[in-house]
């Protein structure tokens, strides 16, 4: 199928009692593109993907996910999707490659399973049993079962969590592969390097609610990209934000000499913008709240 | 792949990771094996059960004991197997996971209860070729006796994969579920006339044994495997197989599958 829009989301709200988990959250994610969803714990990133994936019921709004209503969509609609949860099953007791077959079995078209388990890297486990396997090696093993029903829409919640810095790495290559095969890609982190390497798109949602979203190098907008220089001198530590940060670096020189001291100019990495983005949400009034 | 075809393949999948776990080979494949061995060479010296004032007739405790341990072995493998499998599987997110991909729930159900059928199959062979070789336990010759047990084994098992499915959602979490479990099945196996003579026990306890499938299915496997002598201990004097059918576990399994 051939939808230019592979995520809807309109106004989708999810009430608990009085308690609103999502309230009224919209956005789309384009065919073939990466989106992350950021957010706090408990800020309706889990509740909104659930929706998404069919896990869940919405209170109200609209979703179509590949052109479908998750509440309502079968088989054949869950045949083009593939989920890699927060949390997995355990059936340590069988081999890489038993688990991998066994879940190609269950879709239509699936991938050649050892190419699949060569492409997360787990070839040489591919006769281990999961219970054998390191908690990185694990989670490998469920980005195996999660894309080999070749989806045409992959949700990814927290895919890299206890990974160490080089199989993170490794997990990047493996989800630009996918990206290239044209897999559109929603993923959720809590490492906002890997949403910036990865992602095409962002959206932070911060009690229910989406405060930003856009272009991973637009988020949070232009002054919140400001660049910072940073420097000591005989007074003590300075910062300064500016758009021009090297004129005042020549001027800091000029006046200072070579009394400048641990000159820095920083750019706000994605973290830093969303650090920003999250902490003026919680600044806001309370009723202010209720109508962002 | 249809329903069906997914469903044998996960029986496949079940069985081997049955065989592979420890815990589940001890305490439910080979438990009722273990305890036929051990009441059979406790009570070795005993002399028979049932024999009359002179010493002649009766049973010896091999052959006394086999039919209960074929009924524990029918609920273990369906109450005790299937209600810790499910419930563990719901705690740890396999459930979920599959939930998350096109397999049909009926697959799934197939595949718990080929897994069953065909562990409880070996389980209750291995059991009467043991109790035969090992104990010299006699078997029945009418085509009739094993037509009887026949029935009486697919319909116990039957009502206790059923039970066992909704016992699954007991537990309130995969870790519990094995201590949740347990004790049910073990007080069930000694009020059901598994491990204590059940014409032993007062009146009233052998009523509510009776609300459970567990007495009757070790009623009939009683009235296979031991000569009808036995009946007049039975409650009301008889071996009752009409009302073995009819008594059958109800229990509801709607919403355990962890998608809406």
């Amino acid at each position: 199928m051939t939808e230019t829009e592979h995520v809807i989301v309109r106004d989708l709200r999810k009430t608990y009692g009085t308690f609103d988990a999502v309230a009224g959250v919209s956005f789309e994610i384009h065919r073939g593109e990466t989106f992350a969803l950021l957010g706090p714990n408990g800020a309706g990133k889990s509740t909104t993907i659930e929706i998404l994936e069919g896990y869940r019921d919405r209170t109200s709004g609209s979703v179509s996910v590949l052109g479908t209503d998750p509440q309502t969509a079968g088989r054949d609609w869950r045949a083009r999707l593939g989920m890699v949860l927060q949390s997995s099953g355990e059936s340590g007791n069988v081999t890489v490659r038993e688990q991998v077959a066994h879940f190609a079995r269950i879709y239509p078209d699936p991938r050649d399973v050892d190419e699949t388990i060569a492409a997360v890297g787990l070839s040489e486990k591919a006769g281990t049993r999961i219970k054998a396997l390191s908690g990185g090696q694990r989670r490998r093993v469920d980005v195996a079962l999660g894309v080999i029903g070749r989806p045409e829409l992959l949700f990814l919640d927290e895919p890299t969590t206890g990974f160490d810095p080089e199989a993170r790495r490794e997990f990047w290559e493996l989800i630009r592969s996918l990206k290239r095969e044209g897999t559109t890609i929603l993923l959720t982190t809590h490492y906002l390097d890997e949403a910036a390497q990865l992602s095409d798109r962002a959206g932070v949602i911060a009690g229910g609610r989406l405060i930003d979203i856009g272009r991973i190098d637009e988020i949070g907008g232009q002054e919140a990209r400001t660049p910072v220089v940073r420097w000591r001198d005989s007074e003590g530590a300075h910062e300064e934000r500016t758009a021009q940060p090297a004129a005042l670096v020549a001027r800091l020189y000029s006046t200072l000499g070579d009394s400048l001291d641990q000159l820095e100019v920083v750019r706000p990495s994605l973290e830093d913008i969303y650090l920003g983005l999250v902490a003026e949400f919680e600044r806001r009034p309370a009723a202010e709240k209720e109508l962002a | 792949m249809n329903a069906i075809a997914l469903g044998f393949d996960r029986a496949r999948y079940e069985t081997r990771v049955y065989f592979r776990q420890g815990d589940t080979i001890l305490f439910t494949f080979l438990f009722p094996i273990i305890m036929l061995t051990i009441f059979s060479v406790a009570f070795s010296s005993a002399g028979n059960i049932g024999a009359r004032p002179d010493g002649t007739g009766g049973v010896t405790p091999a052959a006394f004991y086999l039919p209960g341990m074929i009924a524990a072995g029918i609920l273990l493998s369906g109450v005790q197997n299937l209600a810790v499998d499910i419930a563990v599987e719901r705690g740890d997110g396999t459930l979920k996971r599959l939930a998350g991909t096109p397999l049909p729930v009926l697959s799934y159900f197939i595949g718990k209860l080929g897994q069953v059928f065909a562990t409880s199959v070996l389980q209750v062979i291995l059991l009467i070729v043991m109790a035969h070789f090992a104990f010299g336990v006699a078997l029945p010759t009418r085509a009739s006796a094993w037509l009887t047990f026949l029935w009486i084994y697919v319909f116990g098992m039957i009502t206790s994969a059923v039970l066992g499915i909704a016992l699954s959602r007991v537990p309130r979490s995969g870790k519990s579920a094995t201590a949740v479990i347990i004790p049910i099945v073990l007080v069930l196996q000694f009020i059901s006339g598994v491990y204590l003579q059940f014409s032993m026990l007062p009146v009233w306890l052998q009523n509510v044994a009776s609300i459970f499938p567990l007495k009757w299915i070790a009623q009939g496997t009683r009235s296979v495997f031991l000569p009808s002598s036995f009946a007049v201990q039975e409650q009301g004097g008889d071996w009752n197989l009409g009302e073995s059918r009819s008594s059958s576990a109800s229990g509801s399994s709607s919403g355990w599958w962890p998608r809406s």
